[in-house]
């Protein structure tokens, strides 16, 4: 006689597991990889490899000897983190600041807090704000795409479109002088822009993006509302003052904004719970980065605004609920 | 597009491998043990002791009240004793032993398969019949049906819907009683539109049986206000709210029955006792049940007396697989794990499924990642994430407050969950100890 299992309903599992989930963005990453690697080259192969192993390595060491548990690194969080960072850092950041950037996403921004499941912000975010404030200069040198595939520290550098709009309109130039001397917006798209690694190619992004979706690892709530409300902030600005503000497909193909909406944004564990929540999240996101571009003091403001909506997801969550069954009552007798 | 329900759901893999199976009777075991308690509401009452001689179909435990039912002996033969035994629920609860002899049904019993469809009882007397009968909920909630056919003062119903739905995957009971009983199907469904006093009934069935839409929808011709409703294939639309609200859009508010939006739902499998119970005088004491599973060599439809133990069905179905690592007396998302293969089939059994081993046990439990899954797949709306941590925590006022009685337990969560998280057990807790502190204030 076999021995049965007797254990509560429901006996069967869906087979997803958060190993699945994680892998699943980090493949949904690889388009978005491939494009950093192409247009620049060697750089962008050192500085993942770095983020990714350092990252890898801090949270097993972590879990091993502080925390004393078993270690859970091959859930693929921390590559997942390591590859986030890596995307937001410039091609020719030397490895020690890696490093140190891997330190403070891992230790600080999720194993304080208690790990996988438990940070309030989003780690790599954590890390790349981090480096951003302690070295500003080093963390805004952009190599130039397409110029620098044997490079690495020695890279060329050159502004990025949002830095050349920001000062260049502080100087009282207009935008269509300065749409003249960036590239071109199919140029924004297919990533031929300087910028951190992951960041430049809209269309490799975008790939990722349908990826999930058709995967069911994300839903099209944070991503679309934030690029929606960017669109419609800046398209605003832009209406009301032409020569002052630049328009929404330049706000949406530069920076950090599409890899901020579809995969720093969507991080499970820094976001809301229900669709509405998600979408109020994604409405501040897109706000508060207008805001920061056009009325700040830096010309990027992706990260800042995820981190700052991040605070608000606790406060998001306990007042923005699921639509609950039945709330809208149909009687009897109406068809 | 097809029609389904308008909030969350999981689909499953659907594994219906019994199928296509006819209808087999399965021989009258030699011994029953017919539990008192096999429907929701109060046990019934023996009314046969040790010695007695009892035939099929004769009372041998009464309803203690409105919410209870009758209960009939599916054999006939000697009552042996009335103890204590081992019943699908895990306790030892009491119930009726029976040793059969023979096969002598009551004389009252009309035996002839002819159809007959000439409704000749009154609305009361068909709502009398069917509480008599014993007939309960068949597609396993087990609710006295002829408590839903009393329709309370000042509510009215407009509609009544059929639920063929099998939502739970490997179950076929009802798809094949479609196949095979569809006429008497029909006429149980106008005896009931009969009791219920409406010209309107829906028979709700998911897509994957296109065979059995076909069929009723060319039986339903017909009958009058019979209509077919095919729906999308979606974890758990066999459930009460989202059957009605796939049918006819309509959603019962929060702690409210279905008569509140003007419905009343049954199962086909209750409708065709139904037929059995007014048009042929015979109470509810067999039904169909399916045994399956992934290793079982012959996956069937049995026609099972009550009281008939597990083992007899699995026997009968090739017998149980080496690798077994569970019974299920249901399906597999709502279904209860039996701690052993000799408890009774019950007027609530629609299905024994064999699990094998290494699918038998749950995942490793991670953290929860705050995915969001649970909250999108739930029917009724609710965030299981949160639900759980409340209930670990003991916080039951705001379990309350975010309605953790709503839940209708399908696990939909758990089955979601990528971390694994036993999220409908800790709602069931808080579920139970909610429950209780409502039931104390209202006091």
């Amino acid at each position: 006689m076999n021995t049965l299992t007797v254990s509560p309903s429901p006996h069967v599992h869906s087979g997803d597991s958060v190993k699945k989930n994680m892998y699943g963005v980090i493949i949904a990453l690889l388009p978005a990889l491939a494009a950093s690697v192409y247009y620049f080259g060697l750089g962008a192969l050192i500085v993942t490899m770095a983020a990714v192993i350092s990252c890898v390595f801090f949270e097993w060491a972590i879990q091993k000897y502080l925390l004393k548990t078993n270690p859970t690194v091959l859930d693929g969080s921390a590559a997942l983190t390591g590859l986030l960072l890596a995307f937001n850092m410039p091609t020719n950041l030397p490895i020690w600041i890696i490093i140190i950037g891997s330190l403070v996403a891992i230790g600080i921004g999720k194993m304080s807090f208690g790990g996988l499941g438990n940070n309030i912000f989003n780690p790599a975010l954590v890390g790349r704000v981090f480096l951003l404030i302690s070295f500003p200069v080093q963390m805004t040198l952009w190599p130039k795409p397409s110029e620098n595939m044997t490079n690495y520290l020695d890279a060329t550098t050159g502004a990025t479109p949002l830095s050349v709009m920001k000062e260049g309109l502080a100087n009282g130039e207009s935008v269509s002088s300065l749409m003249a001397k960036i590239p071109s917006l199919s140029e924004l798209f297919f990533g031929n822009l300087g910028g951190s690694a992951g960041e430049v190619a809209a269309v490799a992004l975008l790939i990722g993006l349908v990826y999930m979706l058709i995967r069911k690892i994300i839903t099209w709530h944070i991503p679309v509302s934030i690029i929606a409300t960017v669109a419609v902030f800046s398209g605003i600005l832009n209406l009301a003052s032409p020569e002052q503000f630049a328009g929404p497909l330049f706000h949406i193909l530069t920076g950090g904004l599409m890899l901020g909406a579809i995969f720093m944004a969507t991080d499970y564990v820094s976001s809301p719970m229900a669709n509405k929540g998600m979408i109020i999240f994604g409405i501040g996101i897109g706000v508060i980065t207008v805001v920061i571009r056009v009325f700040g003091a830096y010309p990027e403001g992706v990260s800042f605004a995820i981190l700052i909506m991040n605070g608000f997801v606790p406060l998001i969550d306990k007042y923005v609920k699921p639509k609950r069954f039945g709330e809208v009552v149909k009687t009897a007798g109406k068809k | 597009m097809l029609k389904t329900f308008s909030l969350g759901g999981v689909h499953p893999a659907e594994n219906k491998f019994s199928a296509g199976k006819k209808i087999e009777t399965l021989p009258v075991p030699e011994q029953v043990s017919v539990p008192i308690a096999q429907h929701i509401g109060a046990p019934s009452e023996p009314v046969v002791k040790k010695g007695d001689e009892v035939k099929v179909g004769q009372l041998i435990a009464k309803s203690t009240g409105f919410v209870s039912t009758n209960i009939h002996s599916p054999v006939s033969g000697k009552v042996f004793k009335v103890d204590d035994i081992l019943d699908a629920s895990g306790y030892k609860r009491k119930a009726i032993i029976i040793k059969v002899e023979g096969d002598e049904w009551d004389e009252n019993i009309n035996r002839n398969a002819d159809l007959v469809t000439d409704i000749t009882l009154s609305k009361e007397e068909i709502v009398k019949k069917v509480g008599e009968a014993g007939i309960v909920g068949l597609g396993g909630a087990t609710f006295p049906a002829h408590v839903k056919l009393s329709v309370p003062p000042g509510k009215t119903c407009d509609v009544l819907i059929l639920n063929a739905v099998e939502c739970e995957p490997y179950l076929t009971s009802d798809h094949q009683l479609m196949m095979e009983k569809g006429e008497e199907i029909m006429v149980g469904t106008q005896i009931l539109m009969k009791a219920l006093d409406v010209t309107k009934a829906i028979i709700g069935i998911e897509n994957n049986k296109k065979d059995a839409i076909d069929h009723m929808s060319n039986l339903a011709q017909k009958y009058d206000g019979i209509t077919i409703e095919a729906l999308k294939v979606q974890y758990p639309q066999g459930g009460e709210k989202q059957l009605i609200d796939a049918c006819i859009q309509r959603q019962i508010p929060s702690g409210k029955l279905p008569i509140e939006v003007g419905a009343v739902v049954q199962n086909v499998g209750t409708t065709y006792a139904v037929y059995e119970a007014v048009q042929k005088n015979k109470p509810l004491f067999e039904r169909i049940v399916t045994v399956t599973g992934k290793s079982v060599s012959k996956p069937s439809n049995f026609l099972t007396r009550v009281g008939t133990p597990v083992s007899a069905l699995i026997n009968a179905a090739g017998g149980l697989p080496e690798d077994t690592g569970k019974v299920i007396g249901g399906g597999p998302m709502m279904g209860k794990a039996l701690s052993s293969i000799e408890v009774p089939v019950t007027k609530g059994s629609s299905g024994i499924l064999i699990m094998p081993d290494k699918i038998a046990k749950r995942g490793t439990m991670e953290p929860c990642i705050r995915c969001s899954k649970c909250v999108s797949v739930c029917p009724m709306g609710l965030s299981p994430y949160l639900l759980m941590t409340v209930s670990d925590k003991a916080i039951w006022d705001r379990a309350e407050e975010e309605k953790i009685m709503d839940c209708i337990e399908c696990g939909s969560c758990s089955y979601t969950c990528p971390a694994s998280r036993p999220l409908l057990d800790y709602i069931r807790l808080g579920k139970g100890k909610v429950g209780n502190i409502m039931r104390s204030r209202n006091k």
